[in-house]
């Protein structure tokens, strides 16, 4: 069996997910390979290949690549990924928006968002927004599969030595063009890959009142996320959604304050360790999940928390 | 110009799902079901851009049980000018409704798609990227905004870094994320109207589309429950327990 992962990245620093990715690689089994495509991106190749477990990297650097539309890197992944048994990529926005049409490129069904390998043809994956837990087995001969991060720990960063190849395969589909990017700025740790986070929701009442998160945030190096609601009131950007269509999270601990505790909010946040939940509502059914609720206001408890751990950290 | 907008139904969002004893899928008998909500969004955004004389027709397609007529029929009340059904009671993958939809786009030939990101059974989130290509298009997955000019459209994506917004050729395809609007309900005159509104039903074979799945489910199980938590009294003791009994900061 031969693996060809997709790097994710932004041209300079090659993100956590693609170790997570890899590390389901090497729990599928077999020669592992990754492809960083991109421009000017010779930087994440070196890195891809100190990571544990790669075989080679397949550098494709052009400025097809750049922005990583999906129609481009579409064609490449679906040439290249001919000589594989699988092609695997991250689930965040980039391989959920390329990884499809490598799929129906190559006339094969794609495996989303898988949480666990059971062996080299059947995957383990949330459906109804983590309601349902199923198990699939793929009879194509190239499996094109899309991991949840958060559901494989990380291979090591460091210690590998694979070979980096240049693969000057150019595919400009010729459809789309990039035209601006707005992205957020923050000192804080990536969401996605944070060992806490700190959310809110509808409750918060507006954007200034996040201020109250950041600051806890800034006391535990935390990350903050939000809630639909408080994303769809326009109280921070969209980019903070946790839950079934937004961010999957899995941190070590999470705080929900001002949140209910929705379906869709749970699917993205139920597998943190630990669950803090405040909120005024006893009733809410974040309690329900929570392995510490508490009852108050959260215009209160979130300035004594802040104090409280002043104290302590 | 023509948009095609598709439509799924699915269990209602708001159901609690249960999954069913033997573990081969979810119950779903008796459960009230519905037209996705990503897809509402999309039917939304096809008729604001009627409204805005952008769309001159809309047409919607679902793939799906006899019953699919009934989400086929909302679309229609909200807007929708034609509906047309893919009658099939087996199990349709996103290959294979995409290729089912690739078929229907190069009968109806429009200049834009419009289908919602994700369907909230399957969470697949494929079938609109499999579409735009196997008939070539390019995609605008997880839209915020959409504006249509000349012969292009520029689509502004949520991706989790922010926003990104891209330029398509059309035709193209767009699918649907929360914000890209908020979908009206439907008016009683308007129901009553969208059912003298043409609707065509075919089978898959009609298209000249095998549905035959390439995926097969072994079993569908219930998620490990998380363990009842406590009630703490106040932050004192909330920091306490997170310092000291869960050792987390
Ligand atoms: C297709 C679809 C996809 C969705 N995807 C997502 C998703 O990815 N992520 C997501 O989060 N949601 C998602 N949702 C929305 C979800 O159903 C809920 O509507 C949403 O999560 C509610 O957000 P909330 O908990 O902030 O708001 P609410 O449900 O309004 O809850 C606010 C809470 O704040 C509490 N509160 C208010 N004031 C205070 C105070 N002063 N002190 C303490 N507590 C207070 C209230 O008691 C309440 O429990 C989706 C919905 C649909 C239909």
């Amino acid at each position: 069996m031969s693996i060809l992962v997709i790097a994710e990245h932004d041209n300079s620093s090659l993100k956590q997910a693609t170790l997570n990715v890899v590390a389901a690689a090497k729990a599928i089994g077999g020669d592992i390979d990754v492809l960083v495509a991109g421009e000017n991106c010779g930087a994440v190749a070196e890195a891809a290949a100190k990571a544990e477990g790669v075989n080679k990297v397949l550098v494709a650097d052009n400025a097809a690549y750049g922005h990583f539309l999906g129609e481009n890197l579409g064609e490449l992944v679906a040439e290249l990924g001919k000589g594989y048994s699988h092609v695997l990529a991250a689930a965040g926005t980039t391989g959920k928006d390329f990884m499809p049409r490598v799929a129906a490129l190559l006339d094969v069904a794609q495996v989303s968002d898988i949480i666990r390998v059971e062996s080299e043809d059947t995957f383990v994956r949330p459906i109804y927004a983590g309601n349902a837990i199923a198990t699939v087995k793929s009879s194509d001969s190239i499996k094109v599969v899309t991991v949840r991060p958060t559901a494989f720990d990380p291979v090591a960063a460091e210690g590998g030595s694979a070979s980096v190849e240049q693969c000057d395969v150019v595919k400009d589909a010729g459809l789309s063009s990039f035209v601006k990017e707005e992205l957020a700025q923050s000192d804080r740790p990536d969401l996605a890959s944070a060992g806490i986070v700190i959310s809110g929701g509808r409750g918060m009442q507006n954007g200034d009142n996040f201020k109250m998160l950041e600051n806890v945030a800034d006391l535990l190096g935390a990350a903050v996320g939000a809630s639909r609601a408080a994303v769809d009131a326009g109280f921070v950007p969209n980019d903070m959604q946790v839950g079934q269509t937004g961010k999957i999270v899995a941190p070590q601990l999470y705080v929900a304050v001002g949140i209910s505790g929705a379906i869709q909010h749970l699917a993205g946040m139920s597998d943190s360790k630990v669950i803090v939940a405040i909120n005024k509502d006893e009733e809410a059914p974040i309690f329900q999940v929570a392995d510490y609720g508490l009852v108050a206001d959260l215009f209160e408890a979130v300035p004594q928390l802040e104090e409280e751990l002043k104290k302590v950290l | 110009m023509k948009v095609l907008v598709a439509v799924k139904r699915v269990i209602d969002y708001n159901v609690k799902v249960r999954v069913k004893p033997d573990n081969t899928g979810v119950d779903l008998a008796n459960v009230k079901m519905a037209m996705n909500p990503f897809c509402e969004i999309a039917v939304e955004e096809a008729v604001r851009l009627k409204e805005k004389g952008v769309a001159s027709e809309i047409v919607v397609v679902s793939i799906g049980p006899k019953a699919a007529q009934e989400q086929i029929r909302t679309a229609l009340a909200l807007g929708a000018d034609r509906g047309i059904h893919v009658e099939t009671d087996e199990e349709v993958q996103s290959l294979e409704a995409a290729k089912l939809l690739k078929a229907v786009v190069e009968k109806e030939e429009p200049k834009l798609v419009i289908l919602g990101k994700q369907s909230i059974d399957s969470d697949n989130n494929q079938t609109g990227q499999m579409l735009a290509a196997l008939t070539g298009m390019g995609q605008g997955t997880f839209a915020s905004e959409v504006v249509v000019e000349g012969d292009k459209v520029n689509v502004t994506r949520e991706v989790d870094g922010g926003l990104m917004t891209v330029s398509l050729n059309l035709p193209a395809v767009v699918t649907t994320d929360l914000r890209l609007n908020e979908p009206r309900y439907a008016s009683l005159p308007n129901i009553m109207k969208a059912k003298k509104k043409p609707l065509d039903s075919m089978a898959p074979a009609d298209l000249g589309v095998e549905v035959a799945p390439r995926l097969s489910t072994l079993k569908v199980e219930a998620p490990a429950a998380r363990q009842a938590g406590i009630k703490v009294a106040d932050v004192a003791e909330l920091v306490d327990k997170l310092k000291n009994e869960a050792k987390v900061i």
